[in-house]
């Protein structure tokens, strides 16, 4: 897995496009045509980060997608970055410059994982 | 004219049905939360029109919503459910101990005098409350920290509190049941609670009548008899004459006594009502029949209501939390299955009429019966 692409200009705000589930963006009133989440985050911007910003904005995205006190990532949700699954790096490595400059997006998913 | 509002929980949303009193045309809204499960929804009995429901998800965890429009519309509040110090351990499957770990919250019950309060059964069983209309929750630890907490083990559905039944008039009295831990009973709000198990018998146990381990499935209590209360255990339809101190056997003449729902008529404390299922290997009901089974006296002697229910290849279940009763003059009775049907009897059980036939699995029933 690759991690960072270079390091980050510590006093940038970045605009970083968020995809997130169904269920989350219905939770967090979030029209249902809107275009990409667009979030406001400091540098150095990592998946931590993002992740704080979206429960800045929406609180009623806490505990949704990581622990309340643990942090840690709920069992059935993925982080993908550029094509690549970022769930099992730290959630403190800085992402690449494609999601720093919008042509990405973070991608928040719901595992495909059937039931009933 | 008085009119009734049903609050169902289904694996894939909730919805809202309502009639005026004569409880034949019904109006349908919703799915609200659409593809969540929604354990329970109840409302405040101070308030009508502020409801709550327990919204989950295996994907996103735990939300509470609340209504102040009677469900109109909803808004989140606080998700954070975190048991109170070092949680311990309590037994799992393969009797090795398991950290407590919040799964998710089964059912609400708001208090009787305050729509900021309420109180909320959790899996892993702990008990918790709000006194601010569900933005900040805090655990009532002395429950799950009690003598016996580190030995109960889950039922096939996890270890889920429940039951919560509030005394009418005595509010440092409350019953709680537990899959598969028992009943537990506090007389001093919560501070400490005690076993209520005595009497029932349980034959998958080492000690079939063992303090705790006990299957409870579901009990109900009449307000103007609280001393009394009715359960349906795994196997064994019970009854306790002394707010759960001794429970005795009332299954007589039931053709199975293995089932989920029970629950007292609104106006008359002696009569029951069971949906006996097959067993805990098929949970369907008997022969492909699906009955309401009825006793007026307490237990023991059973009638089965059958009019307008399907009499042959019916196979659904009707879950723990899935029965209610309106408070009309003539009592409604209502409840809903894993098919998502939800019956009807405006008759107090003589005959039923299916609301819905096609809903999701039903998960939960309440009735408010409005002014």
């Amino acid at each position: 897995m690759k991690a960072a692409t270079g390091a980050q200009t510590t006093s940038i705000t970045h605009h970083i496009r968020v995809d997130l589930p169904l269920h989350l963006r219905r939770l967090a009133n979030i029209p249902a045509d809107a275009r990409d989440l667009i979030l406001e985050v400091p540098a150095p911007v990592t998946i931590a980060s993002c992740l704080d910003e979206l429960e800045h904005r929406f609180p009623m995205l806490r505990g949704t997608i990581r622990d309340h006190i643990t942090r840690q990532r709920r069992a059935f949700l993925r982080f993908f970055v550029c094509m690549e699954d970022w769930s099992h790096l730290p959630t403190e490595t800085p992402l690449p410059k494609p999601i720093l400059d919008g042509r990405e997006p973070l991608i928040i998913l719901g595992a495909i994982a059937g039931g009933y | 004219m008085s009119s009734v509002r049903l609050l169902i929980g289904t694996r894939k949303g909730a919805f809202i049905l309502t009639a005026d009193g004569s409880r034949t045309d019904w109006a349908i809204s919703g799915p609200c939360f659409p593809g969540w499960e929604i354990y329970h929804l109840k409302g405040s009995p101070a308030d009508p029109n502020r409801l709550y429901a327990s919204q989950t998800s295996s994907w996103f965890g735990q939300q509470i919503q609340r209504s102040e429009d009677g469900g109109l519309t909803w808004s989140p509040v606080n998700n954070e459910f975190q048991y109170t110090g070092s949680p311990g351990t309590h037994q799992t499957y393969d009797g090795t101990a398991q950290p407590w770990q919040f799964k998710r919250i089964w059912h609400l019950e708001p208090s009787l005098t305050d729509p900021d309060s309420v109180f909320a059964g959790a899996e892993d069983a702990g008990l918790f409350q709000t006194s601010d209309g569900g933005l900040h929750w805090r655990e009532i630890p002395g429950l799950r920290t009690s003598e016996t907490g580190p030995r109960w083990q889950p039922g096939a559905g996890g270890l889920c509190l429940h039951t919560i039944l509030l005394h009418p008039t005595d509010p440092e009295r409350m019953v709680i049941a537990i899959s598969a831990a028992g009943a537990f009973r506090t007389d001093d709000a919560g501070k400490t609670w005690k076993p209520i198990n005595k009497g029932l018998y349980s034959k998958y146990l080492p000690d079939p009548s063992a303090e705790i381990g006990h299957c409870v499935h579901h009990i109900a209590m009449h307000p103007q008899r609280p001393d009394t209360l009715f359960m349906q255990k795994h196997w064994d339809v019970m009854r306790s004459d002394d707010a759960g101190d001794h429970w005795t056997k009332i299954s007589g003449n039931l053709p199975t006594d293995f089932g989920f729902v029970i629950d007292v008529h609104a106006h008359q404390p002696n009569t029951v009502y069971v949906v006996p299922i097959k067993s805990d290997s098929e949970h369907f009901p008997l022969d492909g029949r699906l009955q309401v089974f009825r006793s007026r006296t307490g237990g023991n002697e059973w009638e089965p209501l059958t009019r307008g229910l399907p009499q042959e290849h019916c196979y659904v279940n009707v879950l723990r939390d899935a029965m209610a009763v309106d408070t009309l003059e003539d009592c409604g009775i209502y409840f809903g299955t894993t098919g998502g049907q939800v019956y009807c009897s405006p008759d107090g059980g003589e005959t039923w009429k299916a609301i819905t036939h096609d809903l999701p699995a039903v998960l939960s029933v309440e009735v408010q019966t409005l002014p």
